[in-house]
């Protein structure tokens, strides 16, 4: 049966491709682009389980079987890294998740419009600021008589390298993570405020209901749905502290918090050495559980409400 | 029809929401005013204890030295062939992809679809991605910088429902007068789509001018890596620790200093925030866009 349906489907495919061969021939390159940069990468992959090495390339080298994976788990830096990715997206959870759906809030509660925009538009900026000038930023005022440490010692505290501190590290990093992303993530809270009837405030009004109640009991139901979608896909996202930021924020003193998985594939794999089997293994493995993990939380998402990401 | 009836609680509270939120925008434009200022300052001001904010005595050492630096300008030119090329390609790829997606009569369409959202959410990593760079012979060529990020599928997806969503009589109409897909794209479907068109050059061109890393990874030779990375070593490289090795340091001129430094910063910043006000427009309308089908 199944055998009499592909030909079938086939031969659809062959009369719609004569019929819209511009069609096809402008889609070539697009569908070649997704096949080279992220399919053939998935390919090379592979190398996690063989003993890759250059003069055998990807499908020559030797098998070993999950060696390196074994290796890894065993190894000194796979409780550090993994500790240091899920405190650090823990600490992003915790703080930078509730912090836009609060200034959303707040914002909505202006009348003012003009301060309303002012503060909207000044709050956006950092978004637009490359990550690297974000981090100049961070590093020159963690310096010695830098801006934070004028502000530390102006309350009575003492001038430190705080970055040279690994009991700083987190705590810099989330914080101006949240700065950074804070005005621009309020954008789709607020268009899930502007969807609230405005009838239910009035009659809440009428009722002598105060800003804080009504805040409580019409603006959060309303927004909740859009809370719950975003939350589920941060758990999703767990697994994944992008290795940029950390790569310019730390150095060597402070790799006991701030190394994460993806900055250990680049160091060991690009940067110090070039253990190519080895790291892409770690960094398969990130993927795995992050894939995992999104596909629980899609499930999750479908189950409490009706949305889900695909 | 409006009532007045505030409480003493909601006064309270209203004066809560606009003390916070004035201490966010301080919390934003205070540490900018501190590197502008410190940028045209001399070194004694500089090093004086306290807050610099605004500018007492002015020294434009810093820029000069900015503008003597080849490398910096080197840097700037590079950043703007990658942004113009990166995005320039962005936008034909995105459309030649979203077009052909937005056809209900598609054979497969939802295979296509799923082919490329799987790239959203799996990838090979970064060392198979960095070997495939190698193996394909693109080292330290600017299309180390501009293809492997070519398309995104959340743009490429948003594109796509914006397509999907303009009238197909006029496409009907135009094939009727004998015309073909490649001219309905360009003639028809483009001049339609022109504030999308916009929130996907900005978004692709924002990413470019502010990328470093796949520089890092893929340009060896210095003359030809971007600002962003440029602006690392200067920037960041240079401050880690400045009293450790300070044996080379001390031949180093005083005014490879902050004040350089933040000179740097300045000029990297200065294009985004001349367009800031087209940035900001159309990047809430991605997002929004984004969001609406999730």
């Amino acid at each position: 049966m199944s055998g009499r349906a592909v030909p079938h489907k086939l031969s659809l495919l062959w009369t719609n491709y004569k019929k819209n061969k511009a069609i096809y021939w402008m889609a070539l390159p697009v569908v070649l682009y997704f096949l080279v940069f992220k399919y053939l990468p998935m390919y090379g992959a592979m190398i996690a389980f063989k003993d890759y090495s250059i003069g055998k390339g990807i499908w020559g080298s030797e098998w070993v079987g999950l060696q390196h994976f074994r290796d890894f788990f065993e190894s000194y830096y796979f409780w550090r890294i993994l500790k240091n990715t899920l405190v650090l997206s823990f600490y992003q959870l915790l703080f930078g998740f509730p912090a836009p759906i609060l200034l959303a809030l707040l914002l909505n509660e202006l009348k003012n419009e003009w301060f309303k925009r002012s503060v909207q538009t000044v709050s956006y900026i950092p978004h637009f600021i490359s990550i690297v000038v974000i981090c100049g930023m961070v590093v020159d005022f963690s310096a010695r008589g830098g801006l934070f440490n004028t502000i530390i010692t102006f309350f009575g505290g003492t001038d430190t390298a705080l970055l040279s501190d690994p009991s700083n590290f987190r705590t810099i990093y989330t914080a101006s993570s949240i700065w950074q992303e804070l005005g621009f993530s309020t954008i789709i809270y607020l268009a899930a405020l502007s969807g609230i009837n405005p009838e239910l405030y009035d009659a809440a009004r009428v009722d002598g209901a105060s800003r804080l109640r009504q805040v409580w009991h019409i603006t959060l139901p309303g927004i909740m749905p859009m809370i719950v979608i975003l939350l589920i896909l941060r758990i999703g996202g767990l697994m994944e502290i992008g290795f940029e930021k950390i790569i310019l924020l730390y150095n060597p003193n402070v790799y006991d918090t701030a190394d994460v998985i993806s900055s250990f594939v680049y160091r060991k794999g690009i940067s110090e050495s070039a253990e190519f089997s080895y790291t892409t293994a770690v960094g398969l493995f990130q993927s795995v559980v992050n894939f995992i993990l999104l596909l629980g939380a899609n499930r999750l998402s479908k189950a409490v409400s009706d949305n889900k990401l695909f | 029809m409006k009532i007045k009836n505030r409480s003493v609680s909601d006064r309270i509270y209203l004066t809560f929401v606009y003390v916070v939120l004035s201490l966010l925008c301080a919390s934003i434009v205070l540490p900018m005013m501190q590197v502008l200022t410190v940028s045209v300052s001399p070194v004694e001001v500089i090093n004086s204890y306290g807050f610099h904010l605004f500018p007492t005595r002015f020294d434009f050492s810093g820029y000069r030295e900015v503008f003597r630096n080849s490398l910096i300008w080197t840097a700037y030119g590079n950043t703007i062939f990658r942004t113009v090329l990166g995005t320039a390609l962005t936008v034909l790829l995105t459309f030649m992809g979203a077009y052909p997606l937005s056809k209900k009569s598609l054979p497969h369409r939802p295979f296509w679809t799923a082919l490329i959202v799987f790239t959203m959410f799996f990838s090979g990593g970064l060392i198979p991605s960095y070997m495939l760079i190698k193996n394909l012979g693109l080292m330290n060529s600017v299309w180390s910088l501009v293809l492997p990020g070519a398309v995104s599928v959340f743009l490429l997806l948003i594109v796509r429902n914006f397509i999907s969503a303009l009238p197909e009589s006029l496409e009907e109409s135009a094939k009727i007068d004998g015309a073909g897909e490649l001219y309905i794209l360009w003639k028809i479907i483009m001049p339609l789509s022109m504030p999308i068109l916009a929130t996907v050059s900005l978004y692709s061109a924002v990413g470019h001018w502010n990328a470093w890393f796949d520089s890092m990874l893929y340009i060896r030779d210095e003359h030809k890596q971007v600002l962003q990375l440029i602006l690392r070593k200067i920037v960041i490289e240079g401050t880690i620790d400045p009293a450790a090795g300070g044996g080379t340091d001390l031949i180093e001129k005083p005014v490879n200093s902050e004040s350089m430094k933040m000179a740097t910063l300045v000029v990297s910043i200065l294009p985004i925030i001349c367009v800031y006000p087209f940035l900001q427009k159309y990047f809430v309308k991605g997002t929004m866009l984004g969001s609406v089908k999730g």
